[in-house]
């Protein structure tokens, strides 16, 4: 084998820590690995607590007239609720895997700024402590912000919310924000930067690529939210005007501001999620990705309309009929990218010798589940539909099918693939298909009929409801399918705790993958590589390695 | 797949590139407060704005200081990079006195408005003229901090230490300072005298 140079190797000085054992090796740590580590359990403490909230939200609407939270705190739940899961569960655990795997994909010793990156960690996870503190404010007008996670103005003013639980959510989602801009230049600045020779731009693993644009939306939209924020900020504590219609300022501008961060964001959210369909299909289909410029290309067009699609969530505000206009088309655009990669990933299924395992699975599954939300979401691009249905259940219906049954879904499919390389044993493949079907039936239960509860009227955000017919028994469904689809977590949680004891030795290679991570140890050793990145010919160095008559390349040629 | 592995390929710099995004998502935050100060400036208003709050000459004088800052800052790197380590304390030294003379200019400028009691909640140009010039004088103090620290290392003579990629850094981030004060200043200085 020959051996190449790594990037970064030993001998670069941020790597000179002094050997520390147990609690503080990790709190002191700059490896990428376990940062990458830290950044998932952490994301799945809040997404356990989130849960809560939800749990607790859906027993308040399983029943009509129901008492069991009040309307503050049922304000204040899902107000955490989508905060957490967006902020604090779904982008950590995205940069966790990115933080995780990039380098070893890339073949580099760690991330170009190793500190930055324990910087970024825990600035997110102080932003989330701090976002959670506001709990503990007391008074008649105390408790966490009940404003929604996109807080508009002038709710979100001191003259309607006058407690300082919103002043808590602006300066956590500040701490956290700064924790993701710096975590995005750093997956950047990593993989322009840090790669291994022969590791070109148009050989990046397809998760490299995702997160590579990732990073760039991360870098453009994430100071939009921070201008928005402080302007917030300055209305609530230093009595400015930016957002307050009383005194002329203009409550619309704090949804356009809010929006033009918030749509991106939503990309920032599933485009990773598409790398991890885009690395876990082809391994378990037996074929390398179909069209793989088609993914990579189709990203950049994502990623540059998703900037320009974002007052689709103000229809309602009457902005005008040109505006309006501009805006549905963009996003019914938008859904052209997205359905190639569709195309792409059911072609790299066709005629493969497809191995459904827990992961497959979760990946095939994602393909429906996303594909569902996809079309929903192109109903909201019609500018009547959405204002027919805006702010009701069928929304919550849509986002939850992108964001669960899309990125979580995707997720979960990462963890079932990567689990071996990061733990060195294998998840149980018996308890991950109990896990994926339980996960599979209390999803579709809990958000399916949501949609038809939506179409029925049923506005969002109100914590209580009339018998009115056929509301009762499917908000009952509804709650009985969100406590399937915590049952599934706590099989998943078992899994872990018993693979973690028993599970299977991994070896380095257990999938029979193609892409660096897969070379080294399972863990991987603190240096990555120890006997050196192995030569990159091409897209797939390991398949090129195992059979050195038929690489890639070779076939290229053949193929002309 | 055309391209081979070449051993002795470029990749950038990593410093100089992750400065540059963080500054990239800088001008993304500055655009946002320069488009919010340009919307309500835009609206007819009462009471104190650009057009009868600002003193244009003075900000003019102390602006010119900051562009020239630009320019000294580069014949700072210049001599750094020819290694004439006298002629960049000297240079560098002179970009910090620009870099101060501009701030001070602007707190006078800020206890002017203060004292015709134009704040941050006076009315929408307090607020949009106090964060958005506010926002930019903090940088500019991050920036000063950065330079003194450069000013301090090169006067104990350690100045061989320092990386030529971070040197670099510090120089392209007091141009984007200074950049970014060219378009404000045009939006809130030269606008109201040019309707």
């Amino acid at each position: 084998m020959k051996e190449a140079a790594i990037p970064g190797a030993l001998g670069d000085e941020s790597f000179e820590q002094e050997a520390r054992e147990g609690w503080l090796s990790w709190v002191a740590s700059v490896d990428h690995k376990q940062l990458g580590i830290m950044y998932l359990l952490g994301a799945f403490i809040f997404f356990l607590v989130a849960g809560m909230l939800a749990l607790l939200m859906r027993v308040q609407l399983a029943v009509p007239n129901n008492h069991f939270l009040s309307p503050q705190m049922y304000n204040q739940f899902f107000t955490m609720h989508g905060t957490t899961m967006i902020f604090l569960v779904v982008v950590p655990l995205l940069v966790g895997f990115a933080t995780y795997m990039v380098p070893l994909m890339i073949g580099a010793r760690d991330m170009a700024f190793p500190r930055l990156n324990a910087l970024s960690f825990w600035v997110q996870i102080f932003g989330g402590v701090m976002l959670y503190f506001s709990f503990a404010t007391s008074g008649v007008n105390g408790g966490a912000p009940a404003v929604g996670w996109f807080s508009y103005a002038p709710l979100s003013e001191t003259a309607y919310s006058y407690g300082p639980g919103v002043n808590y959510w602006i300066l956590g989602l500040l701490g956290i924000g700064v924790g993701t801009l710096t975590a995005g230049i750093n997956l950047m600045a990593t993989i322009i930067a840090m790669r291994a020779p022969g590791m070109s731009i148009r050989r990046l693993p397809l998760f490299v690529w995702m997160t590579l644009i990732t990073g760039f939306l991360i870098v453009v939209v994430m100071p939009i939210l921070n201008a928005g924020l402080v302007m917030l900020l300055a209305d609530r504590l230093l009595n400015a005007h930016f957002f307050r219609a009383e005194t002329g300022g203009s409550a619309v501008l704090w949804q356009h501001v809010f929006w033009a961060f918030g749509h991106p964001e939503v990309y920032i959210m599933v485009l990773p999620a598409f790398g991890i369909i885009s690395e876990v299909i082809p391994v378990f289909s037996g074929k390398p990705i179909y069209g793989y410029e088609f993914v990579a290309a189709s990203t950049l067009a994502i990623a540059f309309l998703s900037l320009t699609v974002w007052a689709h969530h103000m229809f309602a505000v009457g902005l005008g009929h040109a505006f309006d206009m501009f805006f549905a088309i963009c996003s019914m655009a938008i859904s052209v990218p997205t359905g190639i990669k569709i195309f792409n990933w059911t072609a790299t299924m066709y005629q493969g010798r497809v191995r459904f395992t827990t992961a497959m699975l979760f990946a095939v599954s994602f393909l429906l589940m996303f594909t569902i939300g996809g079309l929903s979401g192109i109903a909201f691009a019609v500018v009547p539909i959405d204002w027919q249905l805006t702010d009701s259940y069928f929304v919550v219906a849509h986002f939850h099918y992108v964001l669960f049954g899309g990125t979580a879904f995707a997720l979960f499919a990462g963890v079932y693939y990567w689990f071996p390389k990061i733990t060195g044993r294998m998840l149980d493949e018996r308890w991950g298909k109990v896990h994926f079907w339980l996960t599979f039936i209390g999803f579709n239960l809990t958000f399916m009929i949501q949609h038809v509860l939506g179409m029925l009227g049923m506005p969002r955000r109100v914590f209580t409801y009339p018998p009115l017919p056929g509301w009762e028994a499917m908000n009952l469904l509804s709650t009985v399918g969100a406590f399937v689809l915590a049952f599934a977590v706590l099989i998943l949680m078992i899994n872990v705790a018993i693979s973690l004891r028993s599970g299977k030795i991994a070896g380095d290679n257990p999938w029979d993958a193609w892409t660096l991570e897969w070379a080294t140890t399972s863990p991987p050793p603190v240096e990555n590589f120890t006997h050196g990145v192995p030569p990159i010919n091409g897209r797939r160095p390991l398949w090129d390695l195992a059979h050195p008559d038929r690489t890639d390349a070779m076939m290229m040629k053949l193929a002309g | 797949m055309a391209d081979k592995i070449s051993p002795d390929r470029t990749l950038p710099d990593k410093t100089k590139l992750g400065v540059g995004l963080f500054l990239f998502s800088e001008a993304w935050f500055f655009l946002i407060l320069l488009l919010t100060y340009m919307y309500f400036h835009s609206l007819p208003a009462d009471g104190p704005g650009a057009a009868n709050s600002l003193n244009v000459m003075h900000t003019l004088v102390f602006s010119v200081c900051l562009f020239l800052s630009s320019a000294t800052i580069h014949l700072a790197a210049g001599s750094f990079r020819k290694g004439d380590r006298s002629r960049v304390n000297r240079w560098l030294a002179l970009t910090v006195a620009l870099g101060a003379i501009f701030l001070f200019g602007q707190v006078r400028e800020y206890l002017g408005l203060f004292a015709h009691s134009v704040t941050i909640s006076t009315n929408l140009f307090g607020s949009t003229f106090f964060t958005l010039t506010g926002f930019h004088g903090l940088h500019v103090l991050v920036g000063l901090v950065a330079l003194m620290a450069l000013l301090g290392i090169g006067m104990s003579g350690r100045l061989g230490d320092v990386k030529p990629s971070g040197f670099e850094c510090v120089t392209i981030y007091w141009h984007f300072v200074d950049a970014v004060w060219v378009v404000i200043f045009t939006a809130v200085y030269v606008w109201p005298l040019i309707a």
